[in-house]
């Protein structure tokens, strides 16, 4: 037995026109993963596989120690499942919903179900069709997170939602948390969610999974060098360089594997170190990505 | 559990990681007496949820604290404030250690020159004394 909540091990889909490829993707009980890629990446893809939704042509996938898509759906039970297309009835209220997924599923926990409605600003009484975007987002996790799934897989949960409705959402996931058995999954574009409550994070590109780290990790090990240097001088050998642009006698060098020895060596090669900045997430993925893109076209 | 007592405000707008953030605000806690030694502070989950951070992130602040003899962790029991009579007065010399450093590079960076920097510090000082509002808090709110 181990305490991996979610493992995928070369996991394959091929579609004419896109490819995920080589996917390993190991997730333990206890922790959030923030998935992070591009539009088109392979996120929905990657999440469906492990929803069993859609079937790998190739690889492992185990959800709770369940093997994906055989044993779908004795995993199932244990894990709540959020994407953009959402399927709530347009006639029906929230409230109706709330009863039909306490029928259906166990674990249901009523008295959680009304104080999410209530935090989350939504009328159990209101008809689905009457919600707007956001509010219906807020519907959908009510459903899922009232269950109290061992595991919660959301697919860009945040994508669309108002700054209120946005840190209601953060919240409720964080607190998630406090039980250290259950673990949540999330995809998303929005770098700034992800690098606020994920504790690992994985970068998706073009069907491949480019970067996988405790987020710890990820942000020490990326800095930007901003340098005084003299112009006619070749750069230092620094390493883990993902960029380095020269204006005059500033340079920035970009690093993905920083220790304090690299500002010693870009010292030593006669340049003043002005800066040895911490990048965001954000900054992170972009040039993460774009080296990884560069590095294939060269 | 009392999940919003903390006070604590981490910012995507400071510059500085926020498991920096979580060692300066719990540091800040000690100092100004509300957390006194021997008290048990907030776990890391507990902290990571009303803060809504990763639990990682809360979790590497507070090795940091063990490290440097702050706080106590004991498995399965949380963490408590360390005791250590001079906490207080030592958390408040590392910040004023720290705030001098930071002003000294900036002056290096600009090109101050040592006994300008020097003059500024003293017409801060005086600043600072004459103004009534004045308290022992060295992060001022908006």
């Amino acid at each position: 037995m181990s305490d991996l909540a979610v493992q995928f091990l070369g996991v394959g889909k091929t579609y004419p026109h896109f490819q995920l490829q080589d996917i390993d993707l190991e997730l333990s009980a206890g922790s959030i993963l923030g998935f992070i890629g591009a539009n088109g990446a392979g996120k929905s893809t990657t999440l469906r596989i492990l929803m069993g939704l859609v079937h790998q042509d190739r690889g492992t996938v185990r959800v709770l120690g369940h093997e994906m898509p055989a044993s779908q759906v004795a995993a199932k039970r244990d894990v709540g499942y959020v994407s953009e297309d959402l399927r709530l009835y347009k006639a029906a209220t929230l409230s109706w919903h709330m009863d039909f997924v306490r029928s259906v599923v166990p674990g249901w926990d009523a008295a959680y179900a009304a104080e999410l409605a209530r935090r989350f600003d939504l009328k159990p009484e209101q008809k689905i069709k009457g919600l707007s975007h956001g509010q219906r987002v807020k519907a959908a996790l009510l459903l899922a997170l009232a269950r109290r799934p061992r595991l919660l897989v959301l697919d860009e949960p945040t994508t669309g939602l108002d700054p209120v409705a946005r840190h209601e959402v953060l919240g409720a996931l964080a607190e998630i948390l406090l039980d250290e058995r259950r673990t949540v999954l999330f995809s998303s574009h929005n770098t700034l969610d992800v690098e606020q409550i994920s504790d690992r994070i994985t970068f998706i590109d073009r069907g491949r999974i480019i970067d996988s780290d405790d987020k710890e990790s990820f942000l020490d090990r990326w800095r930007r060098l901003r340098l005084d240097f003299p112009a006619d001088a070749t750069l230092p050998e620094v390493p883990g360089i993902v960029d380095a642009t020269r204006s005059g006698r500033l340079a920035v060098l970009t690093t993905n594997r920083f220790e304090p020895r690299v500002t010693e060596t870009c010292q030593a090669a006669g340049a003043t170190v002005f800066a040895v900045e911490p990048m965001t997430l954000e900054e992170i993925f972009v040039a993460d990505v774009r080296s990884r893109r560069e590095g294939k076209a060269a | 559990m009392d999940m919003h007592s903390t006070g604590f405000v981490i910012s995507q707008a400071d510059g500085r990681p926020m498991y920096l953030q979580i060692i300066e605000q719990i540091k800040q806690r000690i100092a100004v007496g509300d957390w006194v030694e021997g008290e048990e502070i907030p776990s890391i989950r507990q902290l990571a949820a009303s803060l809504q951070v990763s639990v990682i992130t809360v979790k590497r602040a507070y090795l940091e604290l063990e490290r440097e003899g702050v706080i106590v962790t004991r498995h399965g029991k949380g963490s408590t404030v360390a005791a250590d009579p001079d906490l207080g007065p030592r958390l408040h010399e590392q910040d004023l250690a720290r705030h001098l450093d930071g002003a000294a590079r900036i002056g290096v960076v600009l090109g101050v020159a040592e006994e300008d920097l020097v003059a500024r510090l003293r017409t801060a000082i005086r600043t600072v004394s004459s103004s009534p509002a004045t308290n022992r808090s060295t992060e001022e709110k908006p």
